[in-house]
């Protein structure tokens, strides 16, 4: 199961990078990201497989699809600068697959293997462990990192933020409170003759 | 008596044994669920009928019998759209084009594995199932994306704009929502859920009653999950055609049609079991046959959850745009958050009586 999984999480991401067509992209990359959920899961890591599909696949790449398919994308004009960022990607790369080399390569430059970790006894709830966790011995860099978050919600949002000057605005609260009295008048009229129709 | 009839195919099938009986309890899942789709939409247009002091449909008959009159129609229906013609419109993205009702269907049917029908009765008795349900749930709206851009059509892109932002923020309100559930449960395994709603005031000691509001909230968001009137500008007929699927027609069509009744039941499931004690009975158990749990209580309070969604169909005018946006970010996610630290201060005095 773990090769099968491995070889459509290295296909579906070396076709994020090499389709031409970003949409098809990006839906890639939600393959590629349901695949390493299924690694996880496997990993017996529940918990992270299925947020990580909530959370990136089911809200992250649905914007991402948005956006993307909204553009309107001119790709001779993506591929101009293609010499030009080549040097800096080069060297990225070469960091990437060094460090790479260093992990697969482990016991070739001296890392210890790690034994292979136990089985998770029965009634074992992978969420509870992970949820007292963080709220009791990494509750500090937990609050760090959700106070950060939310600084950059805040930010993203004052910085899209822009009040429309001609914008006609409707207070909800009036619009319900509205009766029937204020927008219907019933007039009373007397019934008139037949032949006043013809 | 089951493990009797049960040893036979076993033997006979050896070490396929266990992939041949999950796929058989999927079907027992699979096959009255499409029943009750096609059952649903009679009772859809049945309903919407009586309301507005008319027959619906009354015609379509087994074998001529009269008294059954209107009860074949949803196998005409569906005989129907299998043998229209598959229509891919040109500039079309084919595969994708094809891929996206299947996109639509795929999490509807995969998360019913994890409901639970009887304190026995559940395909997979997971210990996050609460958090794989959100997260099927949260993977629908691709079938309804894809199909907007693959159609290479306006009308359809609109729709799947509108549509996509729609599920995406009421799924934080829905999220909230089950966070209570989550709390007042400590659990997020949804037989474990029920079992916490089991108190001794029968009807009241079932989550709706401490959850209200969020109870509310989930509600009317399961509603607009499932783009339904009100909230169905995904297809507002009169703005845009028909919405995404508008260039769909035949089989994909239909494919698109069970994926939204599967996911309205499914709706109605969850919140029979979340807030409306799922199986567990509204009499005190005294009483005999009425007090005890069982499945046909959950599926009686699902059907009356799943008759309200049509009722509000049939009453309601569709919402706009911007005002369905306004009720889903700054109505229910305030609520829900509200209620959550409401919910965690009274859990801690001695007035929370929901415990087991």
């Amino acid at each position: 199961m773990f090769w099968f999984f491995a070889a459509v999480l290295v296909f579906a991401a070396l076709r994020v990078i090499t389709a031409r067509n970003p949409v098809h992209a990006a839906l890639f990359l939600v393959l590629a990201f349901c695949t390493s959920a299924g690694i996880w899961i496997q990993l017996e890591a529940e918990f992270l497989g299925i947020a990580l599909i909530l959370v990136y696949v089911g809200a992250v790449m649905v914007l991402f699809l948005f956006v993307v398919m909204m553009l309107d994308i001119n790709l001779a004009r993506l591929r101009e600068g293609f010499w030009s960022y080549l040097p800096v990607g080069a060297v990225v790369a070469l960091l990437l697959v060094a460090e790479m080399a260093l992990v697969l390569a482990g016991p070739y430059f001296g890392l210890v293997e790690m034994p292979r970790p136990e089985s998770a006894p029965a009634g074992y709830s992978n969420t509870k462990e992970l949820g007292r966790l963080i709220y009791t011995d990494y509750v500090y860099p937990f609050e760090l990192a959700a106070v950060i978050l939310l600084v950059a919600i805040v930010a993203a949002i004052a910085l899209t933020l822009r009040r429309r000057k001609h914008a006609r605005y409707i207070d909800p609260a009036r619009q319900v409170a509205v009766r029937r009295e204020d927008r219907v008048r019933i007039v009373p009229m007397p019934v008139e003759k037949d032949g006043d129709q013809a | 008596m089951l493990d009797s009839l049960l040893a036979y195919p076993q033997e006979m099938l050896g070490p396929l044994w266990p992939v041949v009986w999950t796929l058989a309890k999927i079907l027992m899942i699979v096959v009255p669920l499409m029943l009750c789709v096609a059952y649903l939409t009679l009772w859809e247009r049945k309903v919407i009928g009586f309301m507005q002091i008319r027959i619906g449909p009354n015609r379509t008959t087994f074998f001529g019998i009269r008294w059954l009159g209107g009860l074949a129609q949803p196998i005409a229906d569906g005989l129907k759209l299998l043998v229209k013609e598959i229509i891919v419109p040109t500039g079309a993205n084919r595969f994708l084009f094809v891929l996206a009702p299947v996109m639509a269907i795929m999490p509807a049917l995969a998360a019913w594995a994890v409901v639970p029908f009887s304190p026995e009765l559940v395909l997979s008795n997971i210990d996050a199932s609460l958090l794989y349900l959100l997260a099927m749930t949260s993977l629908g709206v691709y079938g309804v994306i894809i199909a907007g851009w693959a159609s290479n059509s306006k009308y359809a892109f609109l729709g799947a704009m509108r549509s996509a932002a729609q599920i995406v923020s009421y799924e934080i309100a829905m999220g909230f929502a089950l966070v209570g559930v989550l709390m007042a449960a400590q659990s997020l395994n949804l037989g474990e859920i029920v079992r916490a709603q089991q108190g001794g005031a029968g009807l009241f000691s079932w989550f709706w009653v401490p959850l209200f509001p969020l109870f509310l909230t989930y509600l009317i968001s399961g509603v607009a999950e499932t783009n339904r009137a009100p909230f169905d500008v995904a297809e507002g007929e009169s703005e845009i055609v028909a919405g995404f699927h508008v260039e769909y027609s035949g089989m994909t069509f239909a494919v698109f049609f069970l994926a939204e009744y599967a996911n309205m039941i499914l709706i109605s499931m969850l919140t029979a079991i979340l807030f409306l004690g799922g199986w567990l009975s509204p009499f005190p158990e005294s009483w005999g046959v009425l007090g005890a749990p069982g499945f046909g209580w959950l599926l009686l309070k699902a059907f009356f959850v799943v008759s309200s969604f049509l009722w509000f169909r049939a009453t309601f005018p569709r919402y706009r745009y911007d005002q369905i946006m306004r009720l889903g970010w700054k109505v229910f996610i305030p609520v829900t958050l509200v209620w959550i630290v409401v919910l965690g201060a009274w859990m801690q005095t001695s007035l929370w009586i929901w415990w087991k």
